[in-house]
């Protein structure tokens, strides 16, 4: 488990906008009738995608209240899940991979950059731009190794090419997700063993 | 080797399109309602028949669990969940199965929902798989718009639906009872059970939950027949399966395989061989973080698949194979799996949330070689009082890492101590 608390600093209100109330309800209709409570992670990762990368208290009541639950559930349910991030974060967000088959590959020269550019874990850089996080794995250990930012994986990394990504990330340049060698996906780099088309 | 036309999976790498003209080019959607109208049984029988063991980690035999739902429903609603929380460290097949083959997933939804009796199918996508489940949507919605889901699916004449939902974040909610609890909109904490969820699970329902890759093959075993799918592997591992090969090999990938391929001659056909060579092997996690390590020696000879995995006192998992080479600290690497399951655990049983805590913490100190050697014995002991002893597995998974290391890399340990601090201050 890991300790996870509320921000000391928290706004006073919080209320999702007309289209995200509208998209709100379409998921909501996915689960059966009086089983509303099913929307909760959805609801709230929208709540934090609007409040601009976390999730503050009055969100959580207010998907609390759209989902006629009880305030202490969607607490319990904001404060297990470690997506939702209960401080704010920097514009772009590093979820930095640090287990094994990421660590085997050079998550330690990644952290390093972090620690290089933007500062200590949770630190948001000055200008509001960058933060970071190691994470636990993030399900592309054959890319490793790799780390998310905001919605994207940016995976076969090295330092240079983080160190370039994080620096274009900043400055508002064009970034290119996925593999950052010659990879399109999972296929083995320098050409594939299988399904050559010559059968 | 596995010929490239008994691969189920012709798009794993994505170099072709995902979307449902693509899929259907490749054979899927293809008369589906004709292997409908064949009936619930003879789905199920063939599924038997194939021998395929579900590909989410613990290999239980996927067409007997269908089985276990309720012929007839008693008014409650039956419900497919399939588990997309992929998180298993070393684990990245079913990602790809979203992105790259979502269609064969959904139609294997349609099968598999049509044999248990269920008319809803919720994906529970893991949350951190944003791209991922944008694609399975996408899919989805191609799917309705063609007719193949919804009222009269693909023709067959069987209603039925299916969910995007996601998660945010917990590797628990891989357990499937954590993933019900988690997709009622609550802490991702395991039932005890029994009440089985073929009795009691999602919303109190008749309630299967199969990994992606289980439901994914479905549709071409279906097609090809039980039988072809059984004549590949052995007696009991049969099939194909996807393998992950991470860590110190020269050209990670994914690749599916026949089950039973030599540990050997997977990493040297496909990933390029271990760096530096076959001689520079330390050891490999042949099934994802959860299974024992097994040094060079087994490695050499040993087969992949279920049974000669568990002979070595190790597991298939899911076949997510991490490599590491000599230059690897194995303490540290083994400290570091620890790490995720403290991380990891939901805290609600005592000698897992404890133990997950107390174990990284010795193995922290172990690889500095601030311990004692008594201490060695003392965290094996810890190792078999949590395992077995929680609700969930995550307990034994997490007791397993640690067990290995001590059963194949003692001497390793005992170097450390012998030349760290306390050892000195001792003397």
């Amino acid at each position: 488990m890991s300790v996870r608390r509320l921000n000391e600093e928290q706004p006073s209100e919080f209320a999702f906008t007309p289209e995200n109330i509208s998209w709100a309800e379409g998921q909501i209709a996915k689960y059966p009738e009086g089983r509303q409570a099913s929307a909760i992670i959805p609801l709230l990762w929208q709540a934090q995608k609007q409040a601009g990368g976390w999730l503050p208290e009055p969100a959580i009541r207010h998907v609390a209240d759209m989902l006629d639950m009880p305030y202490i559930r969607a607490l319990e349910v904001a404060t297990f899940y470690t997506m939702f991030n209960l401080s704010p974060v920097g514009e772009h967000f590093v979820q930095l991979c640090g287990t094994t088959p990421c660590w085997l590959r050079g998550a330690d020269d990644l952290k390093e950059v972090c620690r290089n550019m933007i500062g200590e874990q949770g630190e948001i850089t000055e200008d509001g731009k960058l933060s970071w996080l190691e994470v636990e794995c993030l399900g592309a250990c054959v890319n490793a190794p790799m780390v998310q930012i905001n919605e994207d994986f940016y995976e076969d990394l090295t330092a240079e090419t983080f160190e370039q990504i994080l620096n274009d990330l900043r400055q508002g340049n064009e970034v290119a997700t996925g593999p950052q060698n010659s990879r399109r996906a999972s296929e083995p780099e320098g050409g594939l063993t299988v399904l050559k088309g010559d059968t | 080797m596995l010929r490239d036309e008994d691969r189920i999976f012709q798009n794993i790498y994505g170099f072709e399109g995902a979307d449902l003209a693509s899929a259907k080019a490749r054979g899927d959607w293809d008369n589906t309602a004709e292997l409908i109208k064949k009936g619930r049984d003879w789905v199920i029988d063939e599924v038997k028949a194939s021998g395929l063991r579900g590909r989410g980690g613990a290999g239980f035999p996927t067409g007997l669990k269908w089985s276990f739902m309720p012929k007839e429903s008693d008014g409650r609603p039956h419900y497919l969940v399939v588990n997309a929380d992929e998180s298993e460290p070393g684990t990245c097949k079913d990602r790809d199965i979203m992105r790259h083959e979502p269609h064969k997933l959904l139609e294997g939804c349609l099968l598999a929902g049509f044999a248990m009796g269920a008319h809803a199918c919720y994906i529970y996508v893991r949350g951190e798989f944003i791209r991922e489940r944008e694609a399975l949507q996408r899919a989805v919605d191609e799917a309705y718009d063609a007719g193949l889901l919804g009222k009269n699916a693909a023709g067959s004449g069987w209603d039925y639906d299916i969910y995007v939902h996601h998660g945010a974040g917990a590797y628990i909610c891989g357990e499937e009872t954590a993933l019900i609890e988690s997709l009622e909109g609550k802490k991702g904490q395991p039932r005890l059970k029994p009440p089985f969820p073929a009795n009691m699970g999602l919303y109190g329902c008749p309630t299967t939950v199969n990994n992606v890759e289980s439901i994914a093959v479905a549709p071409t075993i279906c097609r090809r027949g039980g039988s072809w799918f059984a004549g590949l592997g052995s007696e009991g591992n049969t099939g194909t399966k996807l393998f992950c090969i991470s860590g110190h090999v020269n050209n990670p990938c994914n690749v599916e395989e026949e089950m039973g391929i030599p540990l050997k001659e997977l990493l040297e056909k496909h990933a390029g061989g271990v760096r530096g060579g076959w001689d520079n092997l330390l050891a490999v996690i042949p099934g994802g973080s959860s299974v024992p390590l097994l040094p060079k020696e087994i490695c050499d000879t040993v087969l992949m698949d279920f049974d000669s995995l568990k002979e070595v006192e190790s597991g298939l998992g899911t076949a997510a194979v991490i490599v590491m080479d000599k230059s690897t600290d194995i303490i540290k690497a083994i400290a570091r799996i620890s790490h995720f399951y403290k991380h990891e655990s939901c805290g609600q049983c005592t000698p897992c949330r404890e133990g997950t805590g107390w174990m990284w913490r010795v193995l922290e100190r172990m690889a500095a070689g601030r311990a004692q050697p008594k201490e060695i014995d003392m965290l094996l002991q810890v190792t078999k009082q949590i395992e077995g002893h929680t609700i969930c597995a995550l307990g034994d998974a997490a007791a397993w890492p640690v067990q290995g290391l001590i059963r194949h890399f003692r001497p390793v340990i005992e170097e450390r101590l012998a030349n760290g601090p306390m050892q000195e201050a001792a003397e």
